[in-house]
């Protein structure tokens, strides 16, 4: 499919992106003029405020944005999931360059000139507002360009909270490795980046005293200042009144939904959160979708009551989230899980959805037939000389890479790469690397001529697909209950990968996908 | 002007002044007045302490100790805004704003004061022409497409704006071409005699203290070594002053007395150098 084909399809979302980006960096940077200019004024005037509170903005800017989402996620009042986390965010990383250059600008102002101010019989009020903010005006709105442009960029990164913006194209791109959708949200991204930055750059011209000097430049500038300020006034409005009207941005349609359905960021977490939530629309339910959230969000969102359910895996749960060492066995697995989510967090186990997606060790087929390996204790004595890349969940969790290496005693040739997961796939069939762990239930794992390595001393625990619901919600919504007894044990794991490989190699929608699926099974 | 001219508007007694947590005084123990009229001319190096001086009249600082009166009230009795609006005020460069036109500089005390907008105007047209700038011609104008003597013209012009009674000029000249500031000299002689002014006028130039001062104070230090006529300072036997006349001597064209005939009936206005 063409880009172009790519864009005509997709216009509408792309829009309802492209407004809640607009949105969301607006809004931010309104915020964070409101704070960042009154704080750098205060700090002109106390000295000794000054070191201590450019130290902490700049603190704040230097903490990489996405863990920044992740430490406001779990706060009270200003995290959780969706806009507000982001904005918060958004306006910690503006701060900076507002606040210092309000207080460069300030500060910049020629002394003679403040000097004979204060001499005229100004007041404090009236030197502020007459002589130092419009001089120091062309600075400061240097700043606000900045941060607008870095909030446009970290915008991006927003959509793993579940904020929205064109970073949903962009996750989504990098996840399905799907160019089309990479490029409709890095360009348009680029784009609004490009404008504010233009846009910016003359009303800090048209602040600038430089431009004064040249005789002649007097007429017209009032015009161009009443032009330029309209626009902006325009843009920002608009902005944010498209923003609050799509009633397709997340948060605003989680409020309204009776259930909102979260999922992880990865296809198959999303088609089984599609799946649920199609059938209890059907059922006449209104469904909130919060999909997309990343690590352990959509844990953490379920604890918090952002989101009423998701998929996972008992697996994970048992390890990533309960802290045990693995086991094998499936059964056990469940039950613990099972009673321990009822105990701690007053969250119910579904019964298991009928397959298991775990850790698949893949080699290319070409590699595992010339060298006849079928088991992972085969391929061992070749790790030495191979190059090997993971996700950076496999890396780090209880059952994951060291324990992994240990279990089988793999040496690589050098330290695996850590990677997207999604990209391990694409990396793998084209030699990047020699070996990796991918997900059994990956559609493209036929498609792209891999073979899976049998796990043959049992080293990961089974991952069955379950869902994670909150007690009350099921009380509250009996629909929820009916939704999930009829998908208990009807999804195989064939089917999975069949599901999984219409979504990521045919790029189709995963709602039309699940759709036709729930045709079929007749639910 | 109805009082007596022998009542002084600006009166120092025994004024000392050191900066916060400096043991060093900038002034100490200055004691002069300043009487209804009169140019007087604080004469000094830099660091002298005559910039100083000038600060504690209009509040834009307090003394460490003794009293300054204006107005025969101590200036820590005024409020610091009335003060200042009361005492027009014009330093090197003239402190323009550059992002006002000429006409907003020139009008700034009497639109604080909250004069009507015509009002403004016509005394920004009258004040304009006083200091030999054609109104039309340079009332919309920013203070960055002017020369340097138009500027200090334009600085002159919003000192007087709102009629204060007293003018604060602090090296107003300093910063010009010698013959622009020749220029600029006489006119404003001649312009403070016209009004009846009484000014205060800092400078390091013996030359400017002659042709303007009523009365020059010489400052040395910190302390006020002399405070005399120019005929009488010329006349002088202090060391200091005799080292400042010394350098008129080296300087023979410029060795007189200011001639009031030099002063008067000269236009105001457009020198060559200016409108360059």
């Amino acid at each position: 499919m063409t880009f172009w084909r790519f864009l005509q399809q997709n216009w509408p979302e792309l829009l309802t992106l492209l407004r809640q980006h607009v949105w969301l960096v607006f809004v931010s940077t309104l915020i964070a003029v409101a704070i960042g200019i009154p704080t750098g004024i205060l700090l002109t005037r106390k000295k000794s405020l000054r070191s201590p509170v450019l130290g902490i903005a700049n603190v704040m800017q230097t903490i990489p944005s996405l863990a920044l989402f992740g430490l406001l996620i779990p706060l009270r009042f200003v995290g959780g999931i969706g806009a507000r986390t982001a904005i918060v965010a958004l306006v910690l990383y503006s701060l900076l360059p507002i606040i210092r250059n309000t207080v460069t600008g300030i500060l910049g102002v020629d002394p003679n000139v403040r000097e004979a101010a204060v001499a005229m019989g100004m007041t404090g009020r009236q030197v502020l507002w007459q002589v130092e903010l419009p001089l120091a005006m062309s600075v400061i709105v240097t700043g606000v360009r900045v941060a607008m442009v870095i909030a446009i960029g970290v915008t991006t990164i927003a959509a793993a909270v579940g904020a929205g913006g064109l970073g949903v194209y962009i996750f989504r791109g990098l996840r399905q490795y799907d160019n089309n959708l990479l490029l409709a949200g890095a360009l348009p991204a680029a784009l609004l980046a490009l404008t504010a930055d233009f846009g910016l750059g003359l009303v800090e011209r048209h602040f600038s005293i430089e431009r004064r000097r040249k005789a002649g430049a007097t007429s017209g500038r009032r015009k161009f200042a009443a032009a330029a300020t309209a626009a902006i006034v325009t843009a920002a409005i608009t902005g944010i009144y498209l923003g609050s009207r799509d009633s397709r941005s997340p948060s605003s349609q989680a409020e309204a939904a009776r259930v909102v359905v979260g999922s992880k960021d990865f296809t198959e977490s999303a088609i089984l959160g599609e799946i649920v939530a199609q059938m209890l629309e059907a059922r006449g339910v209104a469904v909130g979708r919060n999909f997309e959230l990343g690590g352990n969000l959509p844990h953490d969102a379920l604890l918090a009551g952002k989101i009423d359910l998701y998929p996972e895996y008992t697996g994970t749960s048992y390890t990533a989230i309960l802290k045990h060492a693995p086991i094998t066995d499936p059964r056990a697995v469940y039950e613990q899980v099972k009673k321990e989510y009822a105990e701690k967090f007053n969250e119910v186990v579904s019964e298991p959805l009928g397959f298991e997606n775990t850790f698949a060790i893949l080699v290319r087929g070409a590699e595992a037939r010339r060298l006849k390996l079928k088991t992972i204790s085969d391929a061992t004595p070749y790790a030495r000389n191979w190059r090997a890349g993971f996700g950076q969940d496999f890396m780090s969790r209880a059952d994951g890479y060291p324990g992994f290496a240990k279990a089988y005693g793999l040496k690589f040739a050098e330290q695996p790469r850590e990677m997207d997961l999604s990209l391990t796939y694409i990396a793998l069939s084209s030699g990047q690397v020699d070996l990796i762990a991918g997900n059994s239930t990956e559609g493209r794992i036929a498609a792209l001529d891999l073979v899976q390595l049998e796990d043959d001393r049992h080293y990961f625990p089974p991952y069955e697909a379950v869902y994670l619901v909150r007690n009350d919600s099921l009380a509250r919504v009996p629909a929820l209950g009916e939704a999930l007894a009829k998908l208990a044990h009807a999804i195989s794991t064939e089917e999975m990968r069949q599901l999984n490989y219409e979504v990521d190699a045919n790029k189709r929608s995963q709602a039309e996908v699940v759709r036709e699926w729930l045709k079929r099974k007749g639910f | 002007m109805s009082e007596a001219s022998d009542n002084p508007l600006v009166e120092f007694r025994d004024v000392s002044f050191s900066h916060a947590g400096a043991s060093a005084s900038v002034i100490s123990h200055l004691t002069f007045s300043v009487r209804q009229g009169e140019t007087l001319v604080l004469l000094g190096k830099s660091g002298c302490g005559k910039t100083t001086t000038l600060k504690l009249i209009n509040r834009l600082l307090l003394p460490s100790a003794g009293e300054v009166r204006v107005e025969n009230k101590s200036t820590t009795e005024w409020d610091p805004i009335r003060l200042r609006r009361r005492a027009g005020y014009v330093i090197q460069e003239g402190g323009l704003f550059p992002h006002f036109t000429v006409a907003s500089n020139v009008g700034l005390v009497p639109a604080l004061e909250r004069w009507e907008e015509m009002r403004i105007k016509k005394r920004v047209a009258e004040l304009l022409s006083l200091v030999g700038l054609e109104p039309q011609e340079f009332a919309d104008r920013y203070p960055g497409e002017l020369s340097g003597g138009q500027r200090q013209r334009v600085g002159v012009a919003r000192a007087l704006a709102a009629e204060p009674p007293l003018l604060l000029l602090d090296e107003p000249f300093g910063a010009l071409d010698p013959l622009t500031r020749a220029s600029l000299q006489r006119q404003f002689a001649e312009l403070t005699r016209r009004l009846n002014k009484t000014a205060v006028f800092v400078t390091h130039d013996v030359r400017e203290a002659l042709l303007l001062g009523s009365r020059i104070g010489l400052m040395h230090q910190g302390k006020l070594r002399l405070l005399e006529t120019p005929e009488d300072f010329l006349k002088s036997k202090d060391e200091q002053a005799l080292a400042y006349i010394e350098t008129l001597t080296l300087a023979p064209a410029a060795v007189s007395t200011p001639e009031p005939s030099l002063m008067v009936g000269l236009p105001p206005g457009h020198s060559a150098e200016e409108n360059a």
